[in-house]
């Protein structure tokens, strides 16, 4: 079973970071389908198709009057909604004039967008990353485009031996590779864990710069996936030998909460969400630029290790689709398993539409 | 620097499987929820036997 490329519906997926939206019209594509997104007047996020149903024009290429949308081109008027209020040099609203409304909800920093029957969008389901958006918490954060399927970068994550080879020099250790994992799965609330912890590795610059740690530590990797969307990587460090406390409290660890949101753009493209929490050295500026730089540079590397899979894969894939061959071994076990949960969910998800259906044309 | 960020508030359904890689070996141990346990070199033989419970699962 190869990495997935088709898409998992009726998911919540990170649609942008909050402070990407606001008054203006924003687009952003996610599972294929072209979606416009703004804020009401109270500030609350919106998602519509972004197509007007006239003769589809991008609705983000258009201007907000109060909470409505008016389209750029002949002035169709949507409610947030997506109900059409308004047509140009006509009373008659055409009954079917109206463009679909995704469910959407702000929680922890980021936008969530639910893709697939709405009927079935429960909030309650959002996996949450509080850190982003929480007291004692500094966060930095970014977005980058990745010219590859999603699948690959939840390969990517799941196995972190890659930090070993792949971001030498920042983030990866000859430890990291080295250290055998812990991979378990939650079958029923889909969520894979997989742990490494290296109790006397080498500090990588990543963390000696932030935190001031001199000498070998205790480095902590706990992931937490829950598919299709979000990745959690708790981290843990502290001097050799230095452990948390009985009563689980960790005054002398310092604690970075990693946190990815995967959304497909398209079959062929990844929203790669980053943001990096930590629970010292809050205020400093140097800290976080340092973090935000570091992390930065450390996904970029991923991005063209993964734009250069997806090319050498495409060309396999044009010759014999998904029939081509790999091979798994034990650092992989948590990958294996993410792919499984999101298999089943693929499967379960198909045929899920939104409510008007996304390709919907009416005529004005 | 006061939260250790363990993993205490994690998900326990009941359907919980597990593969430990055995320190100094080459092995997987794969742990079912059913406390069935299976060794083995070969991750996808073991999650399509873990999955495949409760077949040739005996604790």
């Amino acid at each position: 079973m190869n990495f997935p490329v088709r898409f998992a519906r009726d998911q919540w997926y990170v649609a942008a970071y909050g402070s990407e939206i606001g008054r203006e019209p924003f687009p952003r594509t996610i599972l294929g389908e072209a979606l416009m997104f703004y804020r009401t007047r109270s500030g609350r996020p919106i998602a519509l198709a972004d197509r007007c149903v006239h003769r589809r024009f991008p609705l983000s290429q258009s201007h907000l009057d109060g909470d409505n949308v008016v389209c750029g081109y002949h002035g169709f008027t949507y409610d947030p909604t997506g109900a059409c209020v308004a047509v140009p040099g006509q009373k008659r609203i055409p009954r079917t004039a109206r463009v679909p409304a995704y469910p959407v909800i702000e929680q922890d920093s980021f936008v969530w967008v639910w893709i697939g029957d709405v009927e079935k969008a429960d909030p309650g389901r959002i996996p949450r990353a509080p850190w982003l958006d929480q007291d004692g918490w500094t966060t930095v954060c970014g977005m980058e485009p990745l010219k590859a399927p999603y699948g690959l970068l939840v390969d990517n994550l799941l196995d972190l031996s890659h930090e070993t080879y792949l971001h030498g020099g920042y983030i990866g250790t000859p430890e990291v590779a080295e250290t055998p994992i812990r991979t378990e799965v939650d079958d029923e609330q889909e969520v894979v864990y997989v742990s490494r912890h290296m109790e006397d590795a080498a500090c990588p610059p990543f963390y000696s710069e932030s935190t001031g740690i001199e000498g070998r530590i205790v480095r902590w990797q706990d992931i937490e996936y829950h598919p299709p969307c979000l990745y959690l990587l708790h981290s843990r460090v502290a001097p050799t030998g230095l452990l948390p406390n009985q009563d689980g409290t960790d005054p002398g660890g310092f604690h970075v909460e990693v946190v990815y949101a995967i959304t497909p753009e398209t079959e062929s493209s990844t929203h790669d969400f980053w943001a990096v929490a930590r629970d010292f050295a809050l205020e400093d500026e140097k800290v976080s630029d340092f973090l935000r730089e570091s992390n930065r540079t450390v996904v970029l590397q991923d991005v063209v290790a993964l734009d250069t899979l997806a090319l050498a894969l495409g060309i396999e894939l044009g010759i014999e689709r998904e029939g081509y061959q790999e091979l798994s071994i034990n650092i992989d076990t948590g990958g294996l398993a993410a792919r499984r949960i999101i298999k089943a969910q693929i499967a379960r998800g198909d045929g899920a539409r939104n409510e008007y259906g996304a390709d919907q044309v009416v005529a004005g | 620097m006061t939260a250790a960020t363990s993993l205490k508030d994690r998900t326990h359904s009941g359907t919980i499987f597990t593969v430990e890689w055995l320190p100094g070996t080459d092995k997987l141990r794969g742990i079912c929820y059913c406390d069935a346990e299976l060794q083995s070199e070969d991750p996808i033989e073991l999650w399509d036997w873990l999955l495949g419970h409760p077949e040739g699962h005996r604790a």
